[in-house]
Order: C-alpha cells, then structure tokens, then sequence
C-alpha cells in the first residue's frame, strides 16, 4: 500500500487516513459553525414587513412627509417648479455621484421624489423635511452628523457621504397612490 | 490552631498548588525597586474591571433588553430598585474611570519604553485588552436605549459598509433592516459576554508580565538582588494607596456629578426618525471619531479610524531605539508630550461639529483642525518614532537601578568607612 513519492518520503495509508479525516472534520465544523452565523442574520418576520402603501394627494407642492419602510425612514417630497428645475439645470460635472434628475423620478411625474432618508454615509436622518428644517446650501438635506449636504433630487453634492441617497423601488399604483418595494415589473402582486 | 490551618492548607496545595503559585507570584515576585506612582495604573485597570463585572451582574437583574422596555426599564433601576441609582451611576462612571485608567497606563508605556524588548507580546496583548474594552463600552452604551445609544450603534455599525459586501455584514450586524430589537438583544448578550474575554487576555498579560518582570522609570534590567524587592507587602501597599485615592475620585462622581461624563440627549428615548442635531460619542472615543470625521471619504476616514489604533500593535518595531525610558530620550520626551497634548485636540475636535470655525485660531475651521491633528497622530507613530530611533542621541544610562538610588547612602557610607580609618 506505500509509495515512494520522493527519495525518504512516502505516503502511508495513515497519512491518507488523517487527510481525509481531517477534512471531513473541517467541512464538518464549518457547516456546524453557519447555523450560527446565519442565526443572526434577519428573521422571517423581519423579511416579511416587504411593502408600504402611501396615498400623495394630500400633500401640497413644496411639502415633504416621512413613510416607514422596512423599518427606515422614506422621504416623499412633492416638489416646486423651481425645484425640480434647480435640479434639471444641475450641470453632471458638479456632482460627486453623477446622476441625473430624470433617472431618479418616474417619467412624467418628475414633481414626486421618493427617497430612502437615510444618509449614505454613516445611516443618520437628514434634516429638511419639515419647512422651518435646515435644507443646507442646496435646497435640499442636511446631514447633522457630519455635515453631508444633498440638492433638490437628493444628490450628494458635499461629502462625507459617498452616493446619492438612494430611491427605493416603487411604482404608482394609480395617479397618485405608490406602493413602495415593489419594482414596476411585479404591479399588483 | 495555626498547625491546623497550615496542615489544611499543605493538604490542598499538595492536590491543587494554589497556594504555592499565589505566594510565588505574589510574595517571591521579585519587582524593581524604583517603580513609581505610574505602575498603579495596571492594578487599578484590574480592579475596575472586576467592580464592573459585579456592577453588571447585579443590573443586568433589572434589566430588559427589549426595545419596547429598555429605557423604562433603566428608569426603574434609577427610582424603584433598592440603590439602583447607586448601581448604574456606579457602573456607568466606571466606564469612564476604566477608560482614564487604561489610557494612562497606555501612556505610561509609551513614556518608559515598556513595549519594548522583550515585552512587545505584553504590549500586543494590552492593545487587544483595550479593542475588546471598546467593544465592550460601545455595546454597553446602547443598552439604555436613549437616542444617543441608537444612532451612536447606528453610525458605528454603518462603519462597516464602508468594506466590501458591507450592506450585507450591516443587516447581519443589525438582524434586520435597521438598529432595532434583534441588534439591542445580541448587544446585550455580548456587553455580557466580552468583560470575561477580557479577564482571559488579562490573564495572558499578567503572563507575560510576569515572564520579565515590570519595566521600571530607568527602562534599565534588574542586575543584582538588590535591585528587586518582593511584590508584596511593598507594592500590593502603595496599589493600596493608590486605590484609596483613585476610589475617592470615583465616587465623587457617583455622588456629585454622575452625570458630568454623559450625554443628556440619552434621557430622551430612542427615536428612529429623529437624528439628535449633533451626534457625539462617549469622551473616550473622541479623538478617534475626530480622525474619522477629518477625511472626507467613507472608506478612507473608516481605515484610519481603526488605523489609528492598530498602529500601537507596531509600536515595539516602529521604535528601534535601545533605550527604553524617555528620560535618557531629549528629544523623544518632548514629542511624547506634544503627542499627548495632541490627543487631546484630536478630542476637542471629536466633540466639536465639523463646520465650527475658531476665530482665535485664525478662522480655522474645526474640519481643518481635525485634519492636522489626524496627521500629526500618524506623523508622531510613522515618522517621528522611526527616525529617532535612527538618529536621536540618547544620554547615559546608570549602570544599574540600585546606583541613582542608593548613590546617597553609598557616598555617606564610603565617607563613613574614611572617617572610621
């Protein structure tokens, strides 16, 4: 059963035995380890809060309302003509994530932005929501923690914050009620 | 009767050598003679872990660690439960006296050379002791459930998206979409957990303390018996003394100022739709948070916030100077101060916001504060360390511990035997 592999090296059955033992042991160990792991990631209930329904037609142009969504923050503001031209106009070179107004709204419906209002920096809730609320420089949001300021389509334009704060999926379920978590592929489930 | 007792005690040591191992690291523990004030700091880190651990155990009676009854539940501990405030306020300044205590004995470290040759496992281990206490406070900080507790966990798990596949080690952190009940009970089943990892990697240190010995003021090795003297009664009485001193300090902020540490915003409930204006972390994370905040990039501001302190895990191989203590080390004493005194900026800066300018510096502004600050930290450890150890000209070291103490009694000895001839 020994073969010589190299001068004064062989390879016994006891070494094959250890081998595959030992592997057996470590494939065994970490697929006993993952439960844990895995234990910790979100619950089935946790999973399971997937979509928010949110009714616009009492929200007046220049307004602005926060909706939970899965637990986070959602910033819908029905935006003013000048708005959403102050962010049309934005020329691409002056942004730090360059995106633009038209790829954040749905078409033809460019006065609603849907928002999850949670910084991408380091998770804080921007202020500007509320009309007496700090809107820093760019008519937009204001990150307290670290000073992060995002324009009238929640584009980043003053870091820390690396991306623009993200629109969440979502689609109109009529002319003015959204159902948010849902992408326009899956309406009326 | 003392026959009795001695007869027990040779029966168990004879099975279980407790005894005998107590007595030779304690009573036979040859120490340096010279030590000063500055080797208190070690004994009263492992006091105040151990009040905190019982502290903890008692509150953690009291306490619930679910969303809906955290808060009221450290309320009750504060009116209802007999000296509950005692407790908590006892525990909760204890986090900060464990941290003034550690840093102190980090600086004292670095001041005398004690992570060098053939300590730098010691030292290494002393890093880890401090990270996992970080840990610890950190999670600890969360359990009141106040609005600082959850967007200080908010901000600091969000470090971690700044890594690759980091929204997913995020929701993992989190157990969810966001800070909420499954990330306070798993906080709460580690803030439980880590002070016990602590006591293990205690432990080690003591270890490889006791392997070499403590260094000592001169940086300089024991070279002769009467070099040494035995840890106790000497030491365990001047760590007394210490004690005393140090356990008056703690509780005259229990019982005067127990909240001078704090933040008052943590007396307003967690809200998840509701960031405080100005987000600060507990006093003892604030120069690396002003570290964090001073560079304007997610990534980069994240690796040199924790960069800032794996850079001591180096230390004992940045340094290569052969003198320990920085009495012998002009220049090295000087930019060991400077340093201090730059950590304490770096925590000015922390708890300052960004956009804050001061006029009194020339309009500049704290985000440029903090950016010189962050370099001169890293200068200090990756330019300053090295090059002396290269080229800084160090002065005489005595020839043994006993000289510069005994040089007195030496000469009136000598002169004595002159007269006596």
């Amino acid at each position: 059963m020994t073969k010589a592999t190299a001068p004064g090296k062989t390879i016994t059955r006891r070494n094959f035995l250890t081998l595959t033992a030992g592997a057996v042991g470590a494939i065994g160990t970490a697929k006993l380890i993952w439960p844990f792991i895995n234990s910790m990631n979100p619950s089935a209930d946790v999973l399971a809060q997937s979509t928010t329904d949110v009714d616009l037609s009492p929200i007046a142009e220049g307004q602005g309302i926060t909706v939970i969504w899965r637990g986070k923050p959602i910033f819908i503001r029905h935006r003013t003509k000048q708005e959403i031209a102050e962010a049309e106009r934005t020329p691409m070179a002056d942004l730090l994530d360059p995106q633009p107004d038209s790829d954040r709204v749905k078409k033809g419906k460019d006065q609603w932005l849907v928002l999850i209002g949670i910084c991408t920096h380091l998770g804080c809730i921007p202020t500007g929501q509320a009309p007496n609320s700090n809107r820093g420089k760019y008519d937009g949001w204001y990150c307290p923690c670290h000073g992060s300021l995002y324009d009238t389509s929640g584009r980043v334009r003053r870091g820390p914050a690396p991306t623009n704060l993200v629109v969440p999926p979502y689609v109109f379920t009529d002319g003015s009620n959204i159902r948010i978590g849902v992408e326009e592929e899956t309406t009326n489930v | 009767m003392s026959s009795k007792v001695t007869r027990i005690s040779n029966w168990i040591d004879y099975r279980l050598p407790i005894i005998s191992m107590m007595k030779h690291e304690l009573n036979e523990y040859p120490t340096p003679k010279n030590l000063n004030y500055w080797w208190n700091f070690g004994s009263l880190a492992g006091i105040v872990l151990m009040v905190m651990i019982i502290s903890g155990i008692f509150l953690a009676m009291h306490y619930d660690p679910n969303t809906k009854n955290a808060f009221d539940s450290v309320e009750h501990i504060m009116r209802d439960v007999n000296g509950g405030w005692f407790l908590r306020y006892l525990h909760m300044n204890g986090a900060s006296m464990f941290f003034i205590v550690v840093y102190i004995h980090i600086f004292r470290g670095m001041y005398y050379g004690s992570y060098k040759y053939p300590r730098e496992l010691l030292w290494i281990l002393g890093v880890v002791i401090l990270l996992l206490m970080m840990a610890t406070a950190f999670m600890g900080y969360v359990l009141p459930w106040g609005q600082m507790s959850f967007w200080g966990a908010t901000v600091i798990t969000n470090l971690f998206s700044a890594f690759p596949f980091g929204d997913s080690i995020v929701e993992w952190l989190w157990g969810g979409y966001s800070v909420d009940n499954p990330t306070l009970n798993r906080f709460f089943a580690l803030h439980y957990l880590f002070p016990f990892l602590i006591v293990g990697v205690v432990f080690l240190h003591l270890i490889a303390l006791h392997q070499h010995g403590s260094n000592n003021p001169l940086g300089i090795d024991r070279k002769e018996p009467r070099d040494s003297i035995p840890f106790h009664p000497y030491y365990t009485v001047k760590d007394l003394f210490g004690l005393g001193i140090f356990a008056f300090i703690w509780a005259f902020f229990i019982f005067f100022a127990p909240n001078f540490f704090g933040e008052p915003d943590n007396y307003i409930e967690a809200d998840p739709l509701v960031t405080p204006p100005h987000i600060v972390p507990e006093w003892y994370f604030l120069p690396f948070y002003a570290i964090l905040r001073s560079i304007p990039h997610k990534v980069a501001g994240v690796l040199a916030m924790v960069g800032a302190i794996f850079v001591l895990f180096f230390l004992p191989w940045l340094d290569t100077c052969k003198v320990r203590s920085a009495k012998f080390r002009p220049i090295y004493k000087k930019l060991f101060w400077l340093f201090v005194v730059n950590c304490f900026v770096l925590g000015f800066v922390g708890a300052h916001s960004p956009d804050e300018v001061f006029y009194y510096l020339g309009g500049m502004s704290n985000q440029e504060l903090g950016q010189i600050t962050t370099i001169l930290y890293f200068a200090f450890f990756i330019i300053a360390v090295p090059l002396l150890g290269m080229f800084e000209k160090t002065t005489p070291l005595p020839a043994s511990i006993s000289e510069p103490v005994n040089r007195g009694g030496d000469r009136r000895k000598k002169s004595r035997q002159e007269a006596a001839a």
